[in-house]
């Protein structure tokens, strides 16, 4: 197998690697999971557990959540690595613990555009060669679903995967539980945006 | 621990396998990648997701096909980042600590691009890797080789106007792992990027030039074209080297798009 020296082709995409076991000294930071602090009067818990094929818990997972504001709006406030407290930047990062779990602090969206609210959910992991997308919807605004474009695309018997179970107030805040399987039964619905 | 390794070996196969195993299966995929190609086919820009021989994958793969839909306004924009959420001294990987870290000192310097070969600026970068031993300070790792206090091993940066940036470290050492035995990965430093639009987030590795573990590494090998794999590998470029400091590599780095770019308002690409 002899390999091309390089070969830095302008325009042709740089292919996507593992982000691998060992990055939790570089990318988690202080505030990461919290796009607001707690006791903002309308934050939400959005929270769940990422698992394998085997179900078993991935507790090396890193999730990242970007999302528009209350009103809809996508945030061009700078902040989202150094949080003032009081400024929504809309992206989140978190990774997972020893069992798989993951918990964001934010606001539910709104609608951006056309689509019916939701946020966007990056997943990365050892083993997972090239990021996946998802989207995780809320049932309150299930009147919009009907004509979303991109649950319309999804078989109806796994549109569930992709909506948050509501679980109602949980220590102050309403939870949301948005659990990702990578494979398997249930197995969560990932999007290949056309990009 | 023992949930923190991979499960080598899982499947296919019953215990851990050997190198030649693993290299018989990366040849038996790079040959059905290359026959599509040959038949027709695209070739192969992106690693497998399904990658045997990257035993982690076999898991933690998606079987469903991906849902194709087109990106609508939150895909098509990306988090602000700018100077006032990175400390320009984050990109210089040997000044984090008191003492000078061991290894052989270097720069890693190049442009983001979009697909038709626009900067992407002001955008965040972060890199991290392996001290000159092939050890990261991650308490996962239980590689037997030093740690070094004059190294973290972290990095940050926003891009420029041109889309350029430059980071200051020392070359990573190779270090084994458990994916099969005697498995060893390649030197490499992680790349984290943001572009215009969500769609163009990118987590990669950038590798350096001749290594002879490229062929045994299931990881390079998930981009089963080699030319696709290939733009991995930054160049040794001694226009970049610093006399008596530092030597220099460059490596640009092509985000997917710009279908879905959004552009700043103010931003005239025409």
């Amino acid at each position: 197998m002899s390999e091309p020296e390089t070969a830095q082709i302008p325009a042709l995409q740089t292919p996507s690697q593992t982000i691998g076991p060992f990055y939790g000294f570089a990318l988690p930071y202080a505030g990461g999971p919290e796009l607001v602090p707690g006791y903002h009067p309308r934050a939400i818990r959005f929270h769940g557990t990422v698992t394998d094929g085997d179900g078993e818990p991935i507790l090396d997972a890193l999730l990242e959540i970007w999302q528009a504001d209350e009103n809809g709006a996508l945030s061009r406030e700078l902040g989202s690595l150094d949080r003032d407290g009081f400024t929504f930047t809309g992206f989140g990062r978190c990774a997972t613990t020893i069992a798989g779990n993951y918990t964001f602090t934010t606001l539910r969206p709104g609608a951006a555009g056309s689509a019916a609210p939701y946020i966007l959910v990056t997943v990365f992991a050892r083993g997972v060669t090239h990021h996946l997308f998802t989207r995780a919807y809320f049932a309150e605004d299930s009147a919009l679903h009907a004509t979303d474009v991109v649950l319309s695309a999804v078989p109806v018997d796994r549109r569930h995967t992709l909506i948050c179970v509501s679980e109602g107030v949980v220590g102050g805040a309403e939870s949301y539980r948005f659990d990702i399987r990578l494979q398997g039964e249930n197995e969560t619905v990932f999007l290949d945006f056309d990009a | 621990m023992s949930q923190t390794t991979p499960r080598p070996g899982l499947r296919p196969g019953t215990g851990p396998a050997s190198q030649n195993e693993i290299t018989a299966e990366i040849e038996a995929i790079e040959a059905d990648a290359a026959a599509r190609v040959a038949a027709g086919g695209s070739p192969e820009l992106q690693p497998r997701r399904d990658y045997a021989p990257y035993r982690s994958s076999v898991l933690r793969h998606p079987t469903h096909e991906l849902v194709r839909v087109d990106p609508e306004e939150v895909e098509r924009f990306s988090p602000a980042f700018g100077h006032t959420d990175v400390n320009p001294l984050e990109s210089n990987l040997t000044i984090a600590h008191t003492g000078e870290p061991i290894g052989e000192r270097m720069t890693v310097s190049g442009r983001v691009l979009d697909g038709e070969g626009r900067p992407v600026r002001h955008q965040l970068i972060e890199v991290w890797q392996a001290n000159a031993g092939g050890r990261y300070v991650h308490k996962r790792d239980q590689h037997p080789a030093p740690l070094d206090p004059n190294f973290t091993g972290v990095g940050r940066a926003i891009t420029g106007d041109n889309g350029e940036y430059s980071f200051t470290t020392i070359k990573p050492g190779p270090y084994p792992w458990k994916n099969h035995i005697n498995a060893w990965r390649p030197a490499h430093i992680h790349f984290s990027l943001f572009g215009n639009a969500f769609t163009q987030r990118l987590i990669t590795q950038m590798y350096f030039p001749g290594d002879p573990l490229f062929a045994l590494d299931p990881i390079y090998q998930s981009i089963a074209d080699a030319e696709a794999r290939a733009r991995l590998v930054g160049q040794y470029d001694h226009s970049l080297s610093v006399p008596e400091f530092s030597l220099g590599y460059r490596w640009d780095i092509v985000l997917t798009g710009p279908k879905s770019t959004w552009m700043e308002s103010e931003g005239a690409d025409e």
